[in-house]
């Protein structure tokens, strides 16, 4: 479990992460998201006690991460797959890490099977592509069987079957009781992988809770129905329904807000309507993520900048002209 | 601590520069000594001339000290580094103890290894291990390029940079310390007491200065004492 209270980070007049809390469950794979430059790899960091926090306090299973014993052994991370010495071999850079944390050199080959680098151990990871790796970089997370496990961005830049198999790779950590914290800005990929979030904008804390939450309570669910008898069912669902909250044509549909998929079946069925398509459409997290953090994304365009001008949103210190998004 | 040492050995010897940075050490002095050897004329051979390359095998140390800390902020291993060991300072300690005795390997292999050389191309009397400063021109060099070493990753700590720090570590004792001489009335007397020219009293006991040679050697010991000092309270303060 991880907690985190109060969380900021300062770095000059830049506030980075402010006033973060949150909990990590264990068992569970817990998604961290945010847009670019929220605050996610600082945050990661802090937990690893390599950047000190401004403010607040984060602990891993009641502990700092300082006054863990060969923390390796509790929490294993995967910040950045570069971090590697370009003329060391995967081999050997796992060894020093498990020199480090008496971790016995058995475990080296063990974890270099089981991410399928044992061919490659010997060779410079200097040349090895980010896949590779993205691989190496797990193998050291779980060289010492950690029950906390950090990952930022996992699957940057990886192909369909890289994502495919760190994504079930996460699901398997998290079954085996151990606690995943897993960041990422791809919110269908969170969707995917995990079942909790922790969502953050611009350092601050959107959201905590699971994703099925998150994406109800971010956005509005509505069932799409097409039928022959299209204007008689709305006259009915309009004659019925007091918690209808939109009635909208979709080409040859109808598009109804706030009664659930079974309600229309059972109403047409009854008054013997025949449809061709009864088909909810819940909102996507990305529908939800943008919704939520609108207003939080750290660098925009310009284009973005003028479409919210009504809003009014415009902060002292907000990087003027920044037409690309970094990432953070 | 047995344990940080194990580490810091697996990562010094599991990267090319240290083995670089020893052959070329070698190499320069040794080459050196022969140099010196075949071509010397007027007067004898002696002790002193077959350590001509000293100073150079201490530049190539240092250097491959510095390059020992500045790749790991370099390729951002010190994040591993202090992920696996928190403990910073008891980390960057083992780093420069494991350093040091690199160094100090290589400064006697090199001092004896030229002592050997030029004796074998031209042996003379003057060329046997008589005196203190004898002994201390040959076999104080190790304890000369250990410290020297300290002082190199001490510098590589605070400046975290490769080229920077190599920079700093070679423009330092071949212009800094020659140059403040030129300062008027005081530029000799802060000369005598640049860290670099100091210990060169220890090795050649023909330089003159205002302290003995262990007094030299010891000077030169505390200044890099106080620069990794420095250093282990930077590097425990900042993020990493």
């Amino acid at each position: 479990m991880i907690e985190a209270t109060g969380l900021t980070k300062h770095y000059g007049r830049t506030v980075a992460v402010d006033n973060l809390s949150f909990t990590v469950a264990e068992g569970r794979v817990t998604g961290f998201l945010g847009p670019n430059g929220a605050g996610k790899s600082t945050t990661m960091r802090m937990v690893l006690g390599l950047d000190r926090p401004t403010s607040g306090d984060v602990r891993i299973d009641g502990q700092h991460y300082h006054d863990l014993h060969q923390p390796l052994r509790t929490v294993g991370a995967l910040l950045d797959a570069k971090w590697v010495h370009p003329n060391r071999s995967a081999r050997d850079h796992l060894r020093w890490l498990a020199a480090a944390s008496k971790i016995p050199r058995a475990r080296v080959d063990e974890v270099l099977d089981l991410v399928g680098l044992t061919g490659v151990a010997g060779k410079r990871a200097g040349g090895f592509s980010l896949g590779m790796s993205q691989r190496l970089g797990i193998a050291a997370a779980l060289l010492g069987d950690p029950r906390v496990l950090l990952f930022d961005e996992p699957v940057n830049g990886l192909d369909p079957e890289g994502i495919l198999w760190i994504r079930k790779f996460m699901h398997r950590l998290a079954d085996e009781g151990r606690t995943v914290f897993v960041s990422s800005h791809l919110l269908s990929e969170m969707a995917l992988t995990a079942q909790d979030l922790v969502v953050i904008g611009r350092g601050k804390l959107i959201y905590q809770g699971t994703v099925e939450d998150f994406v109800e309570h971010a956005t509005e669910s509505t069932v799409l129905v097409r039928s022959p008898q299209l204007d008689r069912l709305r006259d009915l669902l309009r004659a019925e329904g007091s918690e209808i909250t939109e009635i909208t044509e979709d080409g040859d549909a109808l598009r109804i807000g706030g009664v659930a998929s079974a309600a229309i079946g059972e109403l047409a069925a009854a008054n013997n309507i025949v449809l061709h398509e009864l088909n909810p459409q819940v909102g996507s997290l990305e529908q939800a993520f943008i919704q939520l953090t609108g207003d939080t994304v750290e660098y925009r365009t310009e284009e973005h900048r003028s479409e919210e001008h009504g809003a009014g949103e415009h902060r002292a210190g907000e990087p003027a002209g920044n037409g690309e998004v970094t990432s953070g | 601590m047995t344990t940080l040492l194990a580490t810091e050995r697996i990562k010094l010897f599991t990267t090319r520069s240290p083995w670089w940075s020893t052959l070329l050490a070698l190499g320069m002095t040794i080459g050196f000594a022969a140099l010196v050897a075949l071509n010397h004329s007027g007067g004898p051979l002696t002790v002193r001339h077959s350590q001509f390359g000293a100073q150079f095998g201490l530049m190539i140390v240092t250097v491959m000290a510095a390059l020992a800390i500045t790749t790991e902020y370099r390729f951002a291993t010190i994040r591993a580094t202090f992920q696996a060991v928190p403990h910073r300072t008891a980390v960057l300690l083992a780093k420069t103890a494991v350093v040091a005795v690199l160094a100090a390997v290589i400064g006697e292999v090199a001092a004896f290894g030229s002592w050997i050389t030029a004796r074998v191309i031209d042996g003379g009397p003057e060329m046997n291990l008589v005196t203190g400063g004898d002994w201390r021109a040959v076999a104080g060099l190790g304890l000369v390029y250990a410290v020297g070493a300290v002082i190199a990753v001490a510098v590589g700590t605070l400046i975290r940079q490769s080229a920077g720090a190599i920079s700093v570590l070679l423009i330092w004792p071949l212009l800094v310390e020659n140059l403040v001489q030129l300062i008027p009335r005081v530029g000799e007397d802060i000369h005598n007491w640049m860290p670099f020219t100091a210990v060169s009293r220890f090795t050649d006991s023909t330089v003159p200065g205002p302290i003995g040679p262990w007094a030299s050697l010891a000077y030169f010991a505390g200044v890099a004492a106080v620069l990794l000092v420095a250093a282990l309270a930077v590097a425990e303060k900042r993020d990493a």
